[in-house]
């Protein structure tokens, strides 16, 4: 017999859409280079543009707005290394514009790069975030001023699913001048992103979030902003991003987002309800939980709890032997020692946040996985606080 | 899928893990003959050990920890070994005793079951101390710098020699002051002392 597998780490990736892998194998034999000019490119090319159409129709940009990427990471790198050119000419920042921005619950794409920044010279002030993961408005007016050259939010948070108020925050940064952008990676294909209603700048995301394939992404820059490319050698996308073009991944991206248009107010309704449940289920089943992320805005299949006294490895290991992949903000399992970074900012506490793991559902999850999942977890909470030096309040 | 050995650990580590040995479970009525505890929850692990004695023999140890999958199996694999030991050989086990037997871990990982034996050693101290055999404890030579990292003032004196500068460095080969960073201050300050003594 064949052991079970539920898969609830969507945050982390997603599987292929059907539709997007047969559409991966049809382009596997468009293998001209896009930029050539025969007729094998420009047949290329011409898919490639209306991929661009599409994704721009999709977040209500212009398609010269859209600039392909290898995903989140470069997306966010791009943009914040904007500012360190300030001082090499033809990008107008304006006068003394060094600042920037976040806050600290970024991805790690966003802190390490402001990081990096701030080794150059840049001041980079982090924003606090209230116990729900939301960003403290007030902190916000005091740190921005006319030094504040770019403010970079994350749309949703990848770890607790908390979603920020971005059209709020993009007025407050251009009441003052500055230019405002958002990771919005864990944002496009889970709720309704539209750069113009939210009047951001720039914006980020990837495919590989929402069914579409690795290693392919997108940086919306709006017309007329300050842009310096990352990546140099080639007149690709305008001389914004040289490189030859990932016709593969576009097309893959393209397709993902045709599907997820139709799909996503269905799949959001289905695991807003398999959410619920499992949040109920998990408080009647198993003492002192805490959910972490905020109540109401969050991501509908984002679940984040931590499990009082209870180290969050060993309990992905035990779910994993049971077929059941999660994530944890543990430290141990991410090599680095330290416990997650954004549940320390919203003030749980390192027991807490070691103690946590994160359920994300996605469009394949059903109800009977659900069901599975909390068939097998009060047996594996139970067994972790059976041994913990620091639990010591019931367990069945 | 593939049905190969895709897990993280070796077997031995993952049967640990899966069941572990020697758990205590009714902490209140346990006669412990000592008993130590090491490591805190900011760290992100902390473990408990205690033993049974008769005529210097370990006849029994039993633990509990709020830890990873190898902080479990390290523990459950140590409590083994240790059962009919003398107290005296127990009280030299280092993590790479246990590591041998486990067969081995990710290199990362080894940071937990120094816990094990770190806990084992205290356990029995305070059994030597409850028994008149104060002498036998040995006095500390080594001062714990990192309690996170479990880093010591030998270890930062050996960095130096091998040519660390600056904490940054320091930090890069022991990973001292990587967790909650508390130790930062006294590291530098013994930093400064030894590059001087050793430069």
């Amino acid at each position: 017999m064949s052991k079970r597998q539920v898969y609830l780490d969507y945050n982390a990736t997603t599987p292929l859409h059907p539709e997007v892998k047969k559409a991966l194998h049809a382009a596997l034999d468009l293998y001209a280079n896009p930029s050539s000019m025969h007729e094998f490119g420009r047949s290329v090319r011409n898919r490639l543009e209306h991929v661009r159409q599409a994704i721009a129709d999709f977040i209500g940009a212009k398609p010269e707005e859209i600039i392909y990427t290898a995903g989140g990471s470069e997306s966010n790198n791009t943009v914040l290394k904007i500012i360190s050119c300030a001082r090499c000419g033809g990008l107008d920042f304006g006068q003394g514009r060094n600042e920037i921005i976040t806050t600290s619950i970024e991805h790690p794409s966003i802190i390490q790069t402001a990081q990096h920044l701030e080794s150059l010279g840049n001041t980079v002030h982090y924003l606090k975030v209230d116990k729900y993961g939301r960003v403290d408005v007030d902190h916000f007016l005091e740190l921005i001023s006319h030094r504040t050259a770019l403010v970079s939010i994350m749309y949703a948070n990848n770890e607790i699913g908390t979603v920020q108020d971005i059209k709020a925050l993009t007025e407050i940064a251009h009441r003052y001048g500055a230019f405002f952008h958002t990771d919005a990676v864990q944002a496009v294909g889970k709720i309704p992103v539209n750069v113009a209603e939210l009047d951001v700048d720039y914006l980020s995301f990837s495919a590989h979030k929402f069914y579409g394939p690795k290693g392919v992404g997108v940086l919306y820059v709006k017309k007329a902003k300050p842009y310096y490319a990352l990546l140099h050698g080639g007149h690709q996308e305008g001389g914004r991003r040289a490189g030859t073009m990932n016709s593969l991944g576009i097309m893959g991206m393209g397709r993902a987002v045709e599907l997820i248009r139709s799909e996503m107010e269905e799949i959001k309704q289905r695991l807003k309800n398999y959410k619920a449940k499992l949040r109920i289920e998990i408080s009647k089943q198993i003492p002192d939980v805490t959910f972490n992320g905020h109540p109401e805005y969050n991501l509908e299949n984002t679940l984040n709890v931590s499990f009082h006294g209870a180290e969050g490895e060993a309990i992905l290991l035990y779910l994993d032997l049971e077929g059941i992949a999660v994530s944890t903000g543990s430290a141990c399992s991410s090599g680095s020692l330290e416990p997650s970074h954004v549940l320390l900012a919203t003030g749980v506490g390192p027991e807490l946040a070691h103690g946590s793991i994160r359920f994300s559902l996605g469009r394949e999850t059903t109800e009977d996985e659900i069901d599975y999942v909390l068939d097998k977890l009060p047996a594996v909470i139970a067994k972790v606080r059976k041994m913990s030096t620091v639990y010591s309040g019931e367990c069945k | 899928m593939s049905k190969q050995n895709t897990w993280l650990y070796t077997d031995t580590v993952k049967e640990h893990f899966i069941n572990p040995k020697n758990l205590l479970e009714d902490e209140e009525n346990y006669r412990e003959d000592g008993r130590g505890m090491v490591g805190n929850i900011k760290c992100g692990d902390q473990m408990l050990v205690v033993i049974k004695v008769e005529d210097n023999i370990i006849t029994d140890c039993k633990w509990k920890t709020y830890g990873c999958a190898s902080a479990i199996a390290s523990t459950s694999m140590l409590s083994e070994m240790v059962k009919g030991m003398s107290v005296d050989k127990a009280y030299t086990i280092t993590p790479e005793d246990i590591v041998r037997e486990l067969g081995s871990l990710p290199s990362h990982k080894i940071h937990c079951s120094v816990l094990g034996d770190r806990a084992l050693r205290k356990a029995v101290e305070d059994y030597f101390e409850r028994t008149g055999q104060v002498h036998k404890i040995k006095q500390e030579q080594v001062k714990v710098i990192c309690q996170c990292m479990n880093v010591t003032d030998k270890d930062i004196a050996e960095a130096v020699k091998k040519g660390d500068r600056t904490y940054e460095e320091l930090q890069f080969r022991t990973k001292l002051g990587t967790v909650c960073g508390q130790c930062k201050e006294q590291a530098e300050e013994l930093l400064h002392q030894y590059i001087h003594m050793y430069t």
